[in-house]
């Protein structure tokens, strides 16, 4: 029976083990890899790592400081050798039972751990899918590849059909005999380049393929020149591949569901939920800590820094954790100097009512990225139209939201304001000014879409606000939120994927729709073909036509992309008729507009081809996508060149590369989205939305991890080395020195800290007077445009 | 949408410079100098000087174009009224010698300026045309997309001869191999296709691959079995090939056309520049 059994030998667990072995504790520390680490293992090789927060200090028993992976890795198994720390590797824990005092712990290899506590710090990256068939536990069975240049003149079998397996594939069959077994019929999941590439070396059998195959056997061959038999079952009948290897690339297991069976709850079913943890790291389940990225922090020195800390909190020491100082600086303006920063949260817990349920570990994370603002009175916090989207609570005095000149309203201590930006990412829809005394918090968006995804109340309760602000703001600005509520309690907010039909040209319906995140087109069917009118953002609102007493829907409303609107239904709408004068009028005016273009759209045809083919392209989520006017394009070049030239040398569009429709061409060049997918999962918030138009910007707090990248369906970021730009024009003209103007050159080459950031398009914003590309096309033919104008094109 | 150099912001160049033009002609009809109209009376050196600062400015467009990180106006805008404000210089220098031509250093500059202009003209037109034309023959598609298809109907043509007589593949194989493109700017400008193909040892023309089609054609009809399916397919898609090169080639010529202008009108420039440098140092010397 070990004190403390430490799960995973991440940074988080290893830092934790560390400080059992300084403190002489009795430990095991178990990973189911052969080495620790398994994450930052599957960094590339002598990927600079980073040691962000730069203002955290570290603690723990091991070193870590920024620098190449296998240093950082090094001095782990350094420190862990040190401190003699008890390991156990291959160790995959599956199960745990018991309780406080007394768990055990079930591996996947049979063995049985039993333990007084257990720190869990298993990571984020899941456990890779085993292949489940007899003999997969054999060492000539392998789930991962790191240097495909280790292995000659073998045979080879990778299973999977992912751009993982594709490129393992890819890059043995240079010095191997390899095969790729494919459990469908086609490579759907890989990405276009994957694709191509597999299927010429398919083709040029370079690779073997085995489609509509899966594995249900490996034997083993003892001292023979292979190692086992693969056995497949294809459509033909069973086949035996002789293999001296076999790589399994099944994609991973994300651990939520492995967490869950160890009795830990999660808040909600959103699959970026954090399970619920007291400020001690400690879960539901009494005596079971959770630290590093599976409690949501992220980085590599939080981690460390909970490994130590949530040890000591096992043995009841009270130690402060080591983020202290840095929430003691960020209340230094404050007026609350007698009282402990333990106290100062608390009493932001107790003000403010949308935080009171959050628990006190993740509000103590959510303080950490947020910034406290002392405001004197009168002063903006953000104006309409601003393209911020961070979250506002207020903690003394009061704020003043200027909805129109006439109508301003104020709200106390406890309120929050910002949300519709928050959740439609669309711009502010007031200014909000502030009061007497005023502080505020300010959340960023990342954050506060974690809070929500993480906790039921907050959603409600944003919810609830955004919808009777919205009706409130769009119909009956005159009227008191308060007398709005019963209308709005009645609103549904529906979700729909990228495709589905809101409502459907020709049904019945009577309910009326507010667009509230996404975008959606509006098309009608003209001899079985789908025509698309138009397009609307985030806050037009649909089917109201419904509500004056058509209820024949004229027109099919599809979402773009992930939509969210909030429905009204007709009996509650008639409420909200009685009750704001002007509005029926209003209303009935803005649909005669909408039938007479209607009418208008019928005539021209044109430019239906071309807007179903840009939604297809996803750029319903765009604000501002680069499009080239092919019949005006002369090919110069000066867009990437003038992109290059203002920023380091290193163009971020690919003038040539992406799709064409007619003459409209779609290069490779960041969209700027609505709700950015490369936001979603950056370690060090690196990725903001700031500036008049919402520009989607890196920062150089960019650890280079790649995510962005990744999670860009776009593919418009790419990992670089800094450049630098261009030399002297007039050198360059008139006696060819230097560079000619947009050529960059690699600046840090082979310096110590080189590291790839990501870098893409971040429209000029520093350039401040719009986009270099466009403005450097000679003849027009480059332009930047938000879907709400793409019905021009044509 | 998209508006070109040609149209934009209305066209405001074209009516400033018109309203430059008529108004210079007007003062040219109206003063009534003591000699005969020329360069050195006073209105012969006012539209003399604006002349050269223009050349001058119109020039300056080359380092203009190449400022990215400049907030003066658009790349766009600057073409726009060098094109406009370029044209009038025609009027402009015209007015300022008098009509008084002749064999001498001040009319070399003036014909000199007059083919920038002209070259100017065709570039316009140009730029206009030529970039619509090339995306229509290429139906969309960028040059690098169609030599990707061509690459893999090569690779299905050598997987079809592969089943073939060893000629055959061997006819295929070369006239894959020494499929040309480009060459020198006169090639392409006249679109030459110097491909070739060897056919039992000696290499032939293959222009527009007429050549190894007609040899295959002629190899099908004499073909018999599953050969001739095979053979058949093997035409079928050559003829896939030949339209994807036309295309190619088609695109490339169309391409040099557009480009050809330039290396007239900038260099031209230049001389343009050097003579009147000598113009104006000769009318102060011998004046
Ligand atoms: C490409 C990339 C680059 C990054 N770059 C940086 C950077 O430069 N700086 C930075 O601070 N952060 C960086 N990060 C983030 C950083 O890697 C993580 O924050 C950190 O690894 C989290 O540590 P952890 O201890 O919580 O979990 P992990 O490091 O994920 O460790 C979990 C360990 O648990 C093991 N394990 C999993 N399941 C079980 C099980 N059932 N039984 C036993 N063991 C198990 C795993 O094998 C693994 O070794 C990067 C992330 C990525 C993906
Ligand atoms: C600073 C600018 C200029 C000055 C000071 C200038 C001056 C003069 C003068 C003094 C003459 C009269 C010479 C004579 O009568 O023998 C003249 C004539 C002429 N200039 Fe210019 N000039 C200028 C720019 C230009 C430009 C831009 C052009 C055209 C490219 C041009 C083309 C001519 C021609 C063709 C003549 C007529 C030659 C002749 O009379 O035989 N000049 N110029
Ligand atoms: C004496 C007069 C002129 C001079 C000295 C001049 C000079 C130049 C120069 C130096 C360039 C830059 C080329 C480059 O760097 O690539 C240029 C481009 C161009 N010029 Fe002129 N030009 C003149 C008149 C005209 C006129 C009258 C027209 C049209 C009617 C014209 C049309 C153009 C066009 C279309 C371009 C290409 C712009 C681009 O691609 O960026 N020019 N000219
Ligand atoms: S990087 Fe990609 S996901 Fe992010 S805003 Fe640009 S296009 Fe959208
Ligand atoms: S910007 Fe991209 S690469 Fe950089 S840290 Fe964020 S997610 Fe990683």
């Amino acid at each position: 029976m070990y004190d403390i059994v430490v799960i995973g030998a991440g940074p988080g667990g290893l830092s934790a083990a560390a400080r059992c072995a300084e403190l002489d504790v009795s430990h095991v520390l178990l990973e189911s890899s052969p080495k620790i680490a398994n994450t930052i293992q599957k960094y590339q090789k002598g990927k600079h790592v980073m040691a962000e927060p730069g203002i955290l200090p570290l603690r723990s028993p091991v070193d870590f400081a920024a620098g190449k992976r296998e240093e950082i890795l090094d001095a782990w198994e350094t420190g862990i050798a040190h401190h003699n720390v008890n390991v156990q590797y291959g160790a995959e824990a599956k199960s745990i039972t018991g309780e406080v005092g007394n768990f055990s712990i079930g591996l996947v290899n049979g063995d049985v751990v039993q333990a007084k506590h257990i720190i869990l710090g298993i990571g984020m990256q899941g456990n890779p899918r085993q292949l489940g068939v007899p003999g997969d536990q054999s060492d000539f069975i392998q789930y991962q590849l790191d240097d495909p240049d280790e292995y000659h003149d073998e045979n080879i079998a990778v299973i999977g059909a992912g751009d993982a397996a594709i490129e393992n594939a890819i890059a043995l069959a240079k010095h191997n005999n390899v095969y790729i077994v494919n459990r469908k019929d086609e490579f759907a999941r890989a990405k276009e380049g994957n694709l191509n590439l597999i299927l010429a070396a398919i083709d040029a059998e370079e690779i073997g393929a085995f489609y509509s195959s899966s594995p249900t056997e490996i034997e083993i061959l003892e001292g023979e020149k292979f190692r086992g038999n693969l056995v497949l079952s294809t459509n033909s009948g069973t086949e035996k591949l002789p293999v001296h290897r076999v790589i399994g690339r099944l994609g991973a297991i994300p651990p939520r569901g492995l967490v869950e069976s160890f009795g830990i709850e999660f808040p909600s079913k959103d699959m970026s939920a954090i399970p619920a943890l007291t400020s001690q790291y400690e879960s539901n389940v009494t005596g079971i800590y959770v630290i590093g990225a599976l409690g949501g922090y992220p980085l590599i020195k939080q981690a460390m820094n909970q490994g130590y800390e949530v040890v000591e909190y096992i043995l009841g020491h009270d130690v402060k954790p080591a983020d202290h100082g840095l929430i003691e600086d960020k209340f230094k303006a404050l007026p609350y100097d007698n009282m402990e920063v333990d106290d100062v949260l608390i009493m932001m817990q107790e003000r403010i009512p949308i935080f009171s349920s959050v628990n006190a570990l993740l509000f103590r994370e959510l303080i950490l990225d947020s910034t406290v603002h002392v405001y004197n009175e009168g002063d903006v916090v953000f104006e309409r139209d601003d393209y911020t989207n961070s979250f506002y609570t207020v903690l003394e005095g009061g704020i003043k939201t200027v909805i129109t000149e006439d109508l301003i309203i104020s709200s106390a201590v406890g309120a929050f304001t910002g949300e519709g930006s928050l959740l439609s990412g669309r711009r502010r829809s007031a200014t909000v000014l502030a009061g007497d005394q005023c502080i505020l918090i300010e959340t960023p968006r990342r954050t506060m879409l974690k809070l929500i995804a993480s906790i039921e109340s907050v959603k409600r309760v944003l919810d609830e606000t955004f919808i009777v602000r919205q009706i409130q703001t769009k119909f009956a600005p005159n009227t008191d939120i308060k007398e709005l509520e019963p209308i709005a309690s009645t609103a549904v907010i529906n979700s729909y994927t990228p495709g589905q039909v809101i409502m459907k040209e020709g049904d019945e319906g009577d309910t009326f729709h507010l667009i509230r995140s996404g975008s959606v087109t509006v098309s009608n069917e003209v001899d079985g073909k789908e025509i698309i009118r138009t397009y609307l953002p985030a806050g037009a609102d649909i089917g109201e036509m419904a509500l004056l007493g058509d209820t024949a829907r004229s027109a099919t409303i599809k979402a773009t992309v992930k939509t969210e609107t909030v429905s009204i239904d007709k009996d509650a709408f008639e409420m909200l008729l009685a009750r704001s004068p002007g509005l029926r009028e209003e209303l009935q005016e803005k649909t005669k507009k909408r039938y007479q273009e209607n009418v208008k759209l019928h005539g021209d045809d044109g430019s239906e081809g071309l807007l179903s083919f840009l939604m297809n392209q996803g750029l319903g989520e765009a604000t501002s996508a680069l499009m080239i006017d092919e019949s005006l394009c002369v090919g110069c070049d000066l867009c990437e060149q003038a992109c290059a030239a203002t920023h380091e040398g290193t163009s971020r569009l690919n003038r040539k590369a992406g799709p064409t429709h007619a003459n409209i061409h779609v290069p490779t060049s960041c969209r700027h989205c609505e709700s950015p997918h490369c936001m979603k999962d950056c370690p060090p918030n690196a990725i903001q939305r700031m500036g008049g138009g919402g520009e989607v910007v890196i920062g150089d707090n960019c650890i280079g991890c790649g995510n962005c990248k990744q999670n860009c369906p776009y593919g418009v970021i790419e990992m670089a080395y800094q450049t630098k730009a261009t030399t002297s024009f007039w050198q360059w003209m008139l006696f060819g020195i230097g560079l000619a103007p947009g050529k960059g050159e690699v600046l840090t080459h082979g310096a110590e800290n080189e590291i790839k950031k990501a870098v893409k398009c971040d429209l000029c914003i520093e350039q401040n007077h719009g986009p270099a590309c466009v403005r450097a096309c000679p003849t027009g033919a480059a332009m930047r445009l938000n879907p709400v104008d793409f019905a021009k094109l044509a | 949408m998209s508006t070109s150099f040609v149209s934009h912001q209305g066209g405001r160049y074209f009516w400033i410079s018109l309203a430059f033009m008529v108004l210079s002609i007007i003062i040219y009809a109206w003063h009534e100098p003591v000699q005969p109209p020329n360069g050195g009376t006073w209105y012969g050196y006012t539209l003399g000087t604006i002349g050269a600062v223009m050349i001058l400015w119109l020039l300056y467009l080359g380092k203009r174009k190449r400022n990215f990180a400049n907030g003066w106006g658009t790349t766009k805008g600057w073409v726009s009224a060098h094109v406009y404000l370029g044209s009038s210089l025609i009027v402009i220098a015209t007015l300022h010698t008098g009509f008084q031509f002749g064999w001498n250093i001040h009319t070399v500059a003036y014909l000199l300026m007059c083919l920038v202009i002209f070259s100017g003209f065709f570039g316009v037109y140009a730029y206009m045309v030529f970039p619509d034309a090339r995306n229509k023959v290429k139906k969309s598609r960028t040059r690098d997309d169609i030599f990707e298809e061509i690459q893999v109907v090569d690779q299905q043509l050598k997987k079809l001869a592969g089943n073939l007589s060893e000629d055959i593949g061997a006819i295929v194989n070369s006239a894959i191999d020494r499929t040309e493109f480009g060459g020198g700017f006169l090639d392409q400008l006249l679109g030459r296709d110097k491909s070739k193909v060897m056919i039992d040892g000696i290499i032939v023309n293959n222009n527009n691959q007429d050549v190894v089609i007609e040899n295959l054609v002629q190899k099908l009809t004499l073909a018999t079995g599953q050969e001739t399916k095979v053979l058949a397919n093997l035409v079928k898609e050559y003829g896939g090939r030949q339209k994807l090169l036309g295309v190619i080639r088609t695109d490339i010529r169309l391409s040099a056309i557009q480009e050809i202008w330039l290396s007239f009108h900038v260099p031209i420039s230049f001389g343009l520049i050097a003579a009147l440098a000598a113009h104006i140092v000769s009318v102060f010397i011998y004046w």
